[in-house]
C-alpha cells in the first residue's frame, strides 16, 4: 500500500508538471486558436537557460529560475510576432506548420549550441527538502513541484478571473472581433498570453529538468506532447480542465508504469484519451460548439 | 511498367480533368524512365542511389495521407502508425515465408497487399471512433492512435515452434513460455524489431527496385484519381467543403470520409511495406509522431489540392535535407528557417498582397487558375 | 393529398418557442411562401422540414409520410432538398461537379467501379455530365461549368445552390431567401426561373422571403409567421393586405 501512494504522489508530481506545459497550450489555443506545437521546446529551452546559469556557471537558483523565465517570456512572444502574428487570417493548418517550423528551428539552435549529447541537470531544489511520511519517500522535488504547481494555479486562476488583463484575456478568447470592438488591445492581449504561457513553460523545464536530471535538444517534446494531450482531455481553451487534465495524465502514467509495463505506459496514457473523447468529444471541461444553420 | 507508358497517348478527346489526369500520370512515368535511366546509364552516386527508395515511400505516404488532409479535409497526425501497421505485417509476412514461397515477385506481391489491408482495416477500426470527432480533437486522437500502434509494434513478440505460434506483449511472459528450443524462430523481437528481412526481400538490392517503387506509385495515383472523379469522391469532396450542405444533398457524411480514411491507411500500409523491404532490419524508431509529422509538412506544402504537386513537394523537401548534407549540422536548422519562410511568404497577408502588387505589374490580365484535383 | 403537411409543428430552445404550433399544408405543385419580419422562425422551420433540427412538438408528412425523427440524409432521399440563407456551395469543387454531387445517390456505382473506371462507371459519367450541364442550362450557368463555385459572383451562387438542390430530384423543393442580396432585374430573371422549375420539372416549392415583390409575384399561397406563430394565411393578395400583417412588418401605427 505504501508502494502505492509513493507512485501516486510522484504521479501527481509528473502530472503538475504537465498541467504547467498544459496550461500554455490551452491558454494560447483558447485566444489565438491555434495549436503551438513550439510549445513543449520553449521548456527545453528554460532548462537550458537553467542549466547554463545554476549548473554550469555556478550562480545562485534564484538567478537561474529569473533568467530562464526572462528567456521564455522573450522568446515566447518573439516567436508570436515573427512567426503566428502575420498568419492571424490564415488557416489553421498553416499555422500548425508553421509552428512545427519553430519546433525544428528551437531543436536545431539548441542541438547546435548545447551539442547532441545530453548535460547532467543539476538538481535546484536541496536534498534536505526530501521528507518520510508513514515510511513512504517524498524527495524535495516532488514537493517543491506539486508546492510550486498549485501555488501557480491559484495565482493564475486569480489573474484572469479578477484582473483588468486576465478578463481582456477571456474576452478576447470568447470572441475576439467583439473583444476588439469593446476597446481591448487583442495584440497586446494575445502577446500577454503568449508570454505567460513561455513563463510557466520556463518553470515546467527546470522542475522537469530537476526531477530526470538531463537536459537535451528533444528533451521537451514528448512531455509537450503529453501535455498537449493533457490539455485536449481537460477540453481545450479550458484553464481548470488543463490543471485536471494534466495531473490525472501524470497518475495514470506513473501507475500503469508501476503496474502493468512501463514501455507501455504512454500507449495506455493514449489510450485513456481516446476514451475520454470519445464518452465527452470536447474533453472533460471543452464548451461544445454548434454550428448555426 | 511498359503497359502505363502507352496510356498518355491513347485519347485525344479528352475533358479537362482527364487532360489533368493524364499529365499527373505521365510525370510519374517521366520521372520513373528519367531516374532509371540516370541509375543504368549514368554514374549516380552511391547516395543517390539509396535515397531513391525511402523517396518513393514518403511520395506514396505523402499521397496517402492527402486523401485524408486535402480530399476529406480532415487533419490526421497518425499516419507513420499506418506505416508502421504495413511495414511489420508485411515483413513478418517476408520472413515467415522466405523458404515456403520461392518467388521473390509473389512474395513481395503478397507482402504489398497484406500489409495495405491490414493497415486498411486498422484505418476502419480506427476510423470508427476517431470520425465522430471534429478539428482538432480529431488530429490530436489521430496523433495518439499513431503512438499507441507504435508503442504496441515495439512491445511486440512474435515466435513460434514446432507447438505453433506466440505472441506476446511482454518480454517477461516471453521468457516465461517454454519453447522447444530446436524449432523456436524469433519473427518480431519487441524494441529489436525484426531482424533478418530476407536478403531476397530486400528489395534494395534489386537493381530494379526504384522502378517497383514508382509502378505502385502510379497504381496508387491512378486509384486516387480515379476514385475523386467518382461520385463517391465527389461526396467526400463536398463533405470537406461543407458538411451541413452535403448531408442536405443527401451525401452519407461519416461514410464518405470512412472511405477517404480506409483507403488512405491502405496506401500509408503499402508505403510502409515497401520502407520494410528496403532494410535488413526493421524497428519503431521511424514510425513516430514527428514522422507523421514530416509527412504532413509535405503534404501541406504540397498544396493539398493537386496529386502532382503534393509528389513535387516531396521530392524536394525529402531531399532537400539529404542534399544539404555537406552543410552537416545546419542543414535541419536551414530546413527550419525555409519551412517557416515559406508558410510566411504563402499565407500572410501583408505578404501576399505585396507579391500580387508586383505580379499585377508584370502580367496584365493573368489566366484563371483552374482548381482541379488531379 | 398534400405534399407536405405539418399539425402544430413546435420547437424550443431552453425557454424560447422558436416555431409554436405551425400547420402548413402544401398542395402538389404549388409555389407556397413562407413570410415573416427578422427572427420570426422562418428559417427553423426549414431546418425542422430537413432533420436538421428535431421538432420539439408536433409532426410532419412527407407525401404521406412521417418524416419526424429522420436525419438530414434520409429526408433529402425522400424527397425534400433546400437552399440555404447564408449560401452553402463546395467552394473549392467545380460548378458542375456541386451539381454532379446532388445527382450522387442517382449514380449507381460501386467502389471498385470508381477506383478502376471500369463497369457502369463510364456510361453513368456521361449520362451524369450530360444531365448537369442541362440543369446548369436552366439556371444560365452551363458557360461556367468548369469555375470554382466560389468564383462565381453572387446572384450565380444562388442560383446554383437552387441548380444543386434540384440535382437531387426532391418532390419539394425549400428555398431560403433565393433572391437575397439581388439587384431587382435579377430577381425579376430568378422570378421566371423558379416558375419555369416548377413548370417543367414537375415540383413544389416553398420558398421564403424578404422581397414582398417576388413572394406577391410568384406564389399562389402563403403562410406569415410572427414570432414563431402562424399570423395569417391564405391566397398572397389577401394575406399581403392584411391589416395585422401590415402592422407586424411595419409596426403600429401610434
Amino acid at each position: 500500500m505504501s508502494s502505492f501512494f509513493s507512485y501516486l504522489i510522484s504521479g501527481i508530481s509528473l502530472g503538475s508538471i504537465y498541467a504547467l506545459i498544459a496550461l500554455g497550450y490551452t491558454m494560447v489555443y483558447g485566444i489565438a486558436k491555434m495549436l503551438n506545437f513550439a510549445h513543449g521546446d520553449v521548456i527545453m529551452i528554460g532548462g537550458y537557460i537553467a542549466w547554463l546559469v545554476f549548473s554550469s556557471l555556478g550562480l545562485p537558483v534564484w538567478l537561474a529560475i529569473i533568467c530562464a523565465v526572462i528567456v521564455c517570456v522573450i522568446l515566447g512572444v518573439v516567436i508570436e510576432k515573427i512567426a503566428y502574428k502575420p498568419l492571424r487570417t490564415a488557416t489553421p493548418l498553416a499555422v500548425l506548420i508553421t509552428a512545427i517550423g519553430v519546433s525544428y528551428l528551437l531543436q536545431n539552435t539548441a542541438l547546435l549550441t548545447f551539442g547532441p549529447a545530453s548535460k547532467t541537470f543539476t538538481s535546484v531544489v536541496p536534498d534536505s527538502l526530501g521528507i518520510s511520511i508513514g515510511g513512504i519517500d517524498i524527495t524535495g522535488e516532488t514537493i517543491v513541484t506539486i508546492v510550486v504547481t498549485v501555488l501557480i494555479m491559484v495565482g493564475l486562476t486569480l489573474f484572469v478571473n479578477y484582473t483588468k488583463s486576465g478578463k481582456a484575456m477571456r474576452a478576447v478568447s470568447e470572441d475576439r472581433g467583439a473583444a476588439q470592438l469593446m476597446g481591448i488591445n487583442v495584440n497586446r492581449t494575445i502577446s500577454l498570453t503568449f508570454a505567460i504561457g513561455s513563463a510557466l513553460a520556463a518553470v515546467a523545464g527546470i522542475l522537469l529538468c530537476s526531477t530526470y536530471p538531463q537536459i537535451g535538444p528533444y528533451t521537451g517534446a514528448m512531455p509537450g506532447i503529453k501535455a498537449f494531450t493533457a490539455a485536449v482531455f481537460g477540453g481545450i481553451g479550458s484553464i481548470p480542465g488543463a490543471m485536471i487534465g494534466g495531473i490525472v495524465l501524470g497518475i495514470i502514467e506513473n501507475l500503469s508504469k508501476a503496474y502493468i509495463s512501463s514501455q507501455l505506459s504512454d500507449a495506455i496514457v493514449f489510450a485513456v484519451l481516446i476514451v475520454v473523447l470519445l464518452v465527452k468529444p470536447t474533453g472533460l471541461l471543452g464548451k461544445k460548439i454548434n454550428e448555426k444553420v | 511498367m511498359r503497359k502505363c507508358e502507352v496510356t498518355g497517348v491513347k485519347k485525344l478527346t479528352l475533358s479537362a480533368t482527364a487532360k489533368d489526369r493524364y499529365t499527373t500520370y505521365g510525370l510519374v512515368v517521366l520521372i520513373a524512365v528519367a531516374v532509371q535511366l540516370f541509375v543504368s546509364y549514368g554514374n549516380a552516386s552511391n547516395s543517390f542511389k539509396g535515397l531513391l527508395v525511402p523517396t518513393c515511400v514518403y511520395v506514396l505516404a505523402a499521397l496517402s495521407l492527402n486523401l485524408v488532409v486535402g480530399v476529406s479535409g480532415e487533419l490526421s497526425l497518425g499516419q507513420a502508425g499506418f506505416m508502421c501497421i504495413g511495414a511489420y505485417v508485411g515483413a513478418t509476412f517476408s520472413v515467415i515465408t522466405a523458404e515456403s514461397i520461392a518467388s521473390d515477385a509473389v512474395r513481395f506481391t503478397i507482402a504489398i497487399l497484406l500489409g495495405g489491408i491490414v493497415a486498411g482495416v486498422f484505418g476502419f477500426l480506427i476510423g470508427i471512433p476517431v470520425l465522430r470527432l471534429r478539428g482538432d480533437y480529431l488530429a490530436i486522437v489521430t496523433l495518439a492512435f499513431g503512438e499507441i500502434i507504435k508503442s504496441v509494434c515495439g512491445n511486440l513478440y512474435l515466435s513460434a515452434d514446432k507447438n505453433g505460434l506466440f505472441v506476446a506483449l511482454d518480454v517477461k511472459a516471453k521468457s516465461a513460455h517454454a519453447f522447444d528450443a530446436a524449432t523456436k524462430v524469433d519473427y518480431v523481437n519487441g524494441a529489436l524489431g525484426i531482424n533478418g528481412i530476407p536478403r531476397t526481400s530486400n528489395i534494395r538490392v534489386n537493381e530494379w527496385a526504384f522502378v517497383i517503387c514508382m509502378a505502385v506509385i502510379l497504381i496508387a495515383v491512378i486509384v486516387m484519381l480515379n476514385f475523386i472523379d467518382s461520385k463517391q469522391g465527389r461526396a467526400v469532396m463536398a463533405a470537406r467543403d461543407n458538411r451541413i450542405a452535403a448531408e442536405a444533398m443527401g451525401v452519407n457524411v461519416t461514410r464518405s470520409k470512412m472511405t477517404a480514411f480506409v483507403m488512405s491507411a491502405f496506401f500509408a500500409g503499402v508505403a510502409g511495406v515497401l520502407y520494410a523491404h528496403n532494410y535488413n532490419v526493421l524497428d519503431t524508431s521511424n514510425f513516430d509522431y514527428n514522422q507523421s509529422i514530416l509527412i504532413l509538412v509535405f503534404v501541406v506544402l504540397g498544396g493539398m489540392t493537386k496529386m502532382r504537386s503534393v509528389m513535387i513537394s516531396t521530392i524536394i523537401l525529402y531531399v532537400l535535407p539529404e542534399a544539404l548534407r555537406g552543410l552537416n549540422k545546419w542543414r535541419m536548422l536551414i530546413y527550419a528557417i525555409v519551412l517557416i519562410a515559406m508558410m510566411l511568404i504563402n499565407n500572410s497577408v501583408a505578404i501576399k498582397k505585396l507579391v500580387e502588387k508586383i505580379q499585377a505589374k508584370f502580367a496584365k490580365g493573368a489566366e484563371n487558375k483552374e482548381g482541379g484535383a488531379a | 393529398m398534400a405534399i407536405l403537411e405539418t399539425k402544430d409543428l413546435s420547437i424550443q430552445f431552453g425557454g424560447l418557442k422558436a416555431v409554436d404550433h405551425l400547420n402548413l399544408t402544401i398542395e402538389k405543385g404549388q409555389l407556397y411562401g413562407l413570410i415573416g419580419p427578422n427572427g420570426a422562425g422562418k428559417t427553423t422551420v426549414f431546418n425542422m422540414l430537413t432533420g436538421v433540427y428535431q421538432p420539439t412538438g408536433g409532426t410532419i408528412h412527407l407525401d404521406g409520410i412521417c418524416i419526424n425523427g429522420k436525419n438530414p440524409v434520409e429526408i433529402n432521399k425522400l424527397g425534400i432538398a433546400r437552399t440555404f440563407q447564408n449560401i452553402r456551395l463546395f467552394g473549392k469543387m467545380s460548378v458542375i461537379d456541386n451539381v454532379k454531387v446532388g445527382f450522387g445517390n442517382s449514380i449507381k456505382c460501386s467502389l471498385f467501379e470508381s477506383f478502376f473506371h471500369v463497369g457502369r462507371y463510364k456510361k453513368n459519367e456521361k449520362e451524369v455530365t450530360a444531365k448537369a450541364l442541362e440543369l446548369l442550362k436552366v439556371f444560365d450557368l452551363d458557360g461556367e461549368a468548369n469555375t470554382l463555385a466560389s468564383n462565381l459572383p453572387y446572384g450565380k451562387q444562388r442560383k446554383l445552390e437552387i441548380a444543386r438542390a434540384m440535382a437531387t430530384n426532391p418532390k419539394l423543393l425549400l428555398l431560403d431567401e433565393p433572391a437575397a442580396g439581388m439587384n431587382p432585374h435579377e430577381t425579376a430573371e430568378l422570378m421566371q426561373t423558379i416558375r419555369f422549375v416548377r413548370d417543367n420539372f414537375d415540383m413544389t416549392v416553398l420558398l421564403i422571403e424578404h422581397d414582398m415583390k417576388l413572394v406577391g409575384g410568384i406564389c399562389e399561397q402563403v403562410t406569415v409567421l410572427n414570432f414563431g406563430q402562424e399570423l395569417a394565411k391564405g391566397e398572397t393578395s389577401e394575406v399581403l393586405n392584411d391589416p395585422r400583417v401590415i402592422t407586424a412588418y411595419i409596426g403600429e401605427d401610434e
